[in-house]
């Protein structure tokens, strides 16, 4: 019904800017604007979701988790700000729910200084309630954010000590179990850096996973993934791009681990709105082109 | 001596960095320059936070255009430096993680400075889409190509490509929708980038090489 709604809204919408379009009448962009926003709203209260399926690039990713064996070391690294958030964030709770699912060893940190206070929210609303067995220290630490960019990357894969001597929280890595066959980022067995801009995931497969030679991993905003498609499949394993990526990561969760249905999956829930959106620019795009041939056949018969 | 200073300080230490990548017992001399850059680092920090107050302060006191934005820049960067600084609300005092959940430092990231940064980026969508309405044309071969590439991307990015052209038989799969857009990002795209990234890579080894033989003065500023 909401579907039905939507298209008969949206789709009355476009006819009529086609039409002003093919009568050469200029649409003020507050009508786009609100065009918009208004797709976005109706996706959003009628909860349009549509399925999705893990592409190779997102699998990739996530049958290596699934085949570590229990107890392998995983770095998830918060290369992100707020502004990201709502992209790359959904990735970022998959893979928690996904690395200690399998019983994997998980090590948070964050090369960006708003990563700290974001992985926090994470902690505090998918790890800890989701998870009210896994212990600090452990079964995961935070390492938290430490200022340096690549620099920081440059000493840990060799000497994880050196730049991290605590965690976030002031204890000594010698204190937390966790640590105890830990010398550098060369002892993990999977890195995985989620982000979209610098440092992030280029700079974690140039300074890390390539020279430490370690499994790497990433996930990124739609608009930086391009620029990391010529490290896939070598120096990446995988990669997952924007809402899509998260939304095929979730799907995927879901498939293999029915128990994360009912849990939060913004992802899935954010492709809707997205589908929409695109939709639209798409018909903006032809109705400008449509406009556009229109009046350059007027311009040649006068 | 202004000059010759600095010059020298740059060739030692771009010297020491290229040859602890290249000398594997030199490699700690790196690590040991990188966590220098750390220190030096804290003190941009400072910089850039007096430089910040020193530039709205100005804007405040004379009034400029635009004087009261600077007031709120000043008042939220007082607020969070505060309450970062002080560990305010801190569950577990001076000591504790900064984002520890409760601490006010934590408390305004999560609920002013998050919702404010999501939402100015949010704004691109529509911004996208009017900007596609009207500069998005078909003028030329090279701007239907983009046209068409962008129509394709936009499709696979979202279930509606999967549904569009899932009724083409496997033989043919290549031409559905999802999978030309990934044969988009992985053929044209990634030799795009790929050339880009080795024309950058050239241009970044040749400014090194002219800044560590003194050749590139430009960052000392002035007439140098």
């Amino acid at each position: 019904m909401g579907l039905i709604i939507s298209i008969i809204v949206i789709g009355g919408g476009l006819l009529w800017i086609l039409y002003l379009s093919i009568k050469g009448r200029d649409v003020d962009r507050r009508i786009v604007y609100l065009f918009v926003g208004t797709t976005v709203a109706l996706a959003i209260i009628f909860r349009l979701e549509f399925g999705e399926v893990a592409t190779p690039i997102v699998k990739s990713v996530f049958d290596k988790i699934e085949n570590l064996p229990a107890g392998s070391k995983i770095v998830l690294s918060y290369d992100f700000d707020p502004a990201m958030a709502p992209e790359v964030n959904p990735m970022a709770n998959a893979f928690i729910r996904h690395i200690l699912e399998k019983k994997h060893r998980l090590y948070f940190m964050s090369l960006w200084a708003t990563g700290q206070s974001l992985l926090s929210v994470s902690l505090d609303s998918v790890l800890k309630p989701e998870f009210p067995d896994a212990k600090y220290g452990v079964d995961y630490c935070n390492l938290g954010f430490k200022a340096g960019n690549e620099g920081v990357l440059n000493v840990v894969i060799t000497n994880l000590r050196k730049m991290f001597p605590s965690d976030a929280n002031g204890n000594s890595l010698d204190s937390l179990p966790m640590f105890k066959d830990v010398e550098s980022l060369k002892d993990m067995d999977l890195l995985i850096s989620i982000g979209g801009g610098k440092p992030g995931v280029k700079e974690w497969v140039l300074f890390a996973g390539d020279p430490g030679k370690v499994a790497m991993a990433g996930g990124s905003a739609a608009v930086s993934t391009p620029l990391l498609y010529p490290y896939w499949p070598k120096q990446l394993i995988g990669l997952l791009g924007g809402t899509k990526g998260a939304a095929e990561y979730e799907a995927e969760l879901i498939k293999r681990y029915p128990r994360f249905k009912d849990k939060s999956m913004p992802a899935l829930r954010m492709m809707g709105p997205q589908t929409m959106a695109h939709v639209v620019i798409i018909a903006f795009i032809v109705i400008g082109n449509i406009a556009y041939f229109r009046s350059r056949k007027k311009g040649e018969q006068s | 001596m202004k000059h010759q200073i600095p010059m020298l300080i740059l060739s030692a230490v771009g010297t020491l960095l290229v040859v602890s990548v290249f000398v594997p017992s030199a490699q700690h001399w790196g690590e040991d320059a990188t966590l220098y850059f750390d220190i030096i680092a804290v003190f941009a920090f400072f910089l850039g936070g007096g430089n910040l107050i020193r530039v709205h302060t100005e804007k405040v006191s004379h009034k400029s255009a635009g004087w009261i934005y600077s007031v709120v820049t000043l008042l939220g960067f007082g607020i969070m430096l505060v309450t970062g600084l002080f560990k305010i609300g801190n569950p577990n005092g001076i000591a504790g993680d900064l984002s520890k959940s409760g601490s006010y430092f934590q408390l305004l990231f999560q609920y002013v400075m998050s919702p404010l940064n999501s939402t100015m980026y949010a704004l691109l969508a529509f911004y996208v889409a009017s900007a596609s309405y009207r500069a998005f044309r078909a003028k030329n071969t090279e701007a239907t190509i983009l046209l068409v590439a962008a129509f394709v991307i936009l499709l696979g990015r979202t279930a509606l490509g999967v549904l569009l052209t899932n009724w083409i038989p496997a033989q043919l799969s290549v031409l559905q929708i999802p999978n030309l857009a990934i044969w988009i990002m992985n053929a044209p795209n990634l030799a795009g980038q790929r050339a880009i990234m080795i024309g950058i890579s050239l241009g970044v080894i040749s400014m090194s090489l002219r800044l560590l033989l003194g050749i590139e003065r430009t960052y000392l500023g002035g007439d140098s």
